[in-house]
């Protein structure tokens, strides 16, 4: 996704995407992280466009619909992953969650990175009271415990999707606003950027074509990490039932309900944490693999 | 140094403010009137009427703030609507609970996490080193409320050794903080071993090492004088960011554990939609977090006299400047 905005970019940003591309290229375990989540977005995608191509009838009539013969089946040959209390097929529900999981991960986080990068560049760029007042809300914000914020807003404002969202997405903002705050007033000041002015180019540009190539790199490997993060806490939002209600086939509010049936079937408990789990681990590959590369800096 | 905490502790105070004017917010756009929560659906309106002038809903919204904050510094965070109980006591019996484990799974992470740093990048590369990572990434993916379940299923329902839920009284009381703790604390003990490591890294092969070695110091005298004392940095300010962190697993932890603690007393008056309890409850948390911030940064110039001298440089200056 990342990768994709930045090859659009002029001819000597291209070379320094390839570059970082071959550092990437070694790092055997982020290119795991990479292929895991391209098949987990691949599933996302492939769910959703059979959704829509046969009318949902597959969702409702394994996802959804309810079949009490096969209530909390061991794992066997027809039912890979066994079922759940309402002898719902567990594959099809943990495959048919990916998508909540990592849609919703990637959507709170690209809501928190927008707006808190757009905070922290102006913070940055014109620095003085402007930079003060919105720093000082920053850190008001993050005085709060994410997840206790989350359930406030949750609480407040009602347990569905758009709200699980905000409420996810608002405690996220003062990080991007410190990274993007931080990486303005170090290149604000560089020598190419005075270059750019001196042969006159005008702020617009300098902002489009210097500034912000320049301190999207962190951005993105925050961005990378905060998904997992966001990940989790809707998994656990879910897990409390505060956040995407049964029978959605939610990885944590799957959890939430095999918590009753721990000593029957432990099948139900133990799969979709693994998928979670997967999901992590490799985000948390990619999101360091991208840091080694992007920031040649940091590696020795 | 008492100057830097006197001024770090005046500085919590506009950030308390803050906290609390969102979260009082937040809970101001909650749908529902307090009033007919209090009395039940059968109330009469002049009842209604009458029990919101006394609670004070009338009011304009920064009176009703301005109120809550003046309660709140005398320790008066109101009654819940449910059981009209006091919220400051609810909160003082369950606070001690919350501390107690995340304290217990703070010192868990630092007796894992360090150690195994520690032992990492010494033997940079071994199979030693590559197991530990290999389990320090899992470890750091676990979901804490799955943990908890598979600890349970694992320990309580399978061995049948430790109690699954509760916090037992005496005797068996350790036994029930067992599995909490290790939930609520392995991640961060996880992520400490990580952080450990390159810390460790950066100073293994300093030339102060060499030299302290070539001095003859023991081995043991070298790691703990001279490299960790020197990583420290980084070592504790993962631990401050992750018992915040542990302050926000402890809802999903003392959930799953019924565990009487506040982060398990949010989600039941979340549940019950008792919002002055939820409020106070979120309030204590962010004084807890921002107190623990403040006792980081004091930590730190303790640590690292850099520190503490940039400090002391600065205010000098700025006398110099004044006078």
């Amino acid at each position: 996704m990342a990768k994709e905005k930045k090859t659009a970019g002029s001819h000597v940003q291209r070379t320094l995407t390839q570059e970082a591309w071959l550092r990437f290229r070694e790092n055997k375990m982020a290119l795991f992280g990479l292929a895991v989540i391209s098949a987990l977005i691949l599933v996302s995608i492939g769910t959703i466009v059979y959704d829509l191509a046969d009318g949902q009838e597959l969702y409702n009539k394994y996802v959804i619909s309810q079949n009490l013969r096969l209530k909390l089946a061991e794992p066997s040959a027809e039912h890979i992953f066994g079922c759940d209390e309402y002898g719902r097929d567990l594959f099809f529900r943990v495959v048919w969650g990916t998508r909540y999981s990592l849609f919703a991960g990637m959507a709170c986080i690209v809501l928190a990175a927008v707006s808190g990068g757009v905070l922290g560049a102006i913070a940055g760029f014109y620095g003085g009271r402007v930079d003060n007042i919105i720093m000082r809300c920053m850190d008001v914000m993050l005085a709060i415990p994410s997840m206790v914020l989350a359930m406030a807003i949750v609480a407040a404002l009602g347990a569905n999707m758009q709200n699980l969202l905000v409420a996810l997405a608002i405690p996220g903002v003062p990080k991007y606003a410190r990274v993007l705050r931080s990486s303005v007033m170090t290149v604000k000041d560089s020598e190419f950027v005075e270059a750019a002015r001196a042969v006159g180019a005008s702020d617009g540009l300098i902002i489009r074509s210097y500034i912000v190539p320049n301190a999207l790199s962190p951005v993105i490997v925050q961005a990378t990490l905060g998904v997992s993060n966001a990940i989790l806490s809707i998994a656990g939002l879910s897990f409390l039932g505060l956040g995407i209600q049964p029978p959605t086939p939610e990885w944590g509010s799957i959890l939430s309900s095999a918590r009753m049936y721990m000593r029957d079937a432990w099948h139900i408990s133990v799969i979709p944490g693994l998928a979670i789990m997967l999901c992590i681990l490799s985000l948390n590959l990619l999101g360091d693999g991208l840091r080694d590369a992007l920031d040649p800096k940091l590696k020795k | 140094m008492g100057k830097l905490i006197l001024k770090r502790l005046l500085m919590m105070i506009p950030v308390l403010l803050g906290a609390t004017l969102i979260v009082f917010t937040v809970m101001e756009l909650s749908p529902g009137d307090p009033a007919l929560a209090k009395l039940g659906s059968d109330a009469t309106p002049e009842a209604l009427e009458q029990v919101r002038e006394e609670m004070g809903l009338n009011d304009p919204f920064l009176v009703r703030y301005g109120s809550f904050v003046a309660g709140l510094v005398q320790g008066d965070l109101g009654r819940s609507y449910k059981n009209d109980l006091d919220v400051m006591d609810q909160l003082m019996e369950r606070l001690p609970n919350t501390i107690l484990l995340a304290g217990a799974a703070l010192v868990f992470a630092v007796a894992v996490g360090v150690p195994v740093g520690i032992l990492s990048a010494r033997k940079q590369y071994s199979f030693l080193d590559n197991i530990c990572m290999a389990l320090t990434l899992l470890g750091a993916s676990a979901p804490n409320f799955w943990l908890g379940m598979m600890l349970v299923m694992l320990f309580a329902l399978q061995l049948g050794v430790l109690p699954a839920t509760g916090m037992a009284e005496g005797s068996g009381f350790l036994a029930s903080l067992i599995l909490p703790t290790i939930t609520l604390g392995l991640q961060s003990a996880a992520l400490l071993a990580r952080m450990t490591r390159s810390a460790m890294l950066d100073v293994l092969r300093q030339d102060y090492v060499d030299t302290a070695r070539s001095k003859g110091i023991t081995e043991r005298r070298v790691i703990f004088r001279h490299q960790l004392r020197n990583a420290l940095i980084p070592i504790i300010t993962t631990m401050g960011l992750q018992l915040g962190v542990m302050l926000g697993g402890a809802v999903t932890v003392e959930t799953i554990f019924a565990w009487p603690g506040i982060g398990r007393y949010i989600v039941e008056s979340i549940n019950l939609k008792d919002t002055p309890c939820v409020l106070g409850a979120v309030v204590m948390l962010a004084i807890m977090l921002t107190f623990i911030n403040l006792v980081v940064d004091v930590i730190y110039a303790f640590v690292d006299p850099r520190i503490k001298s940039q400090y002391n440089a600065m205010t000098k200056r700025r006398t110099l400047s004044n006078g």
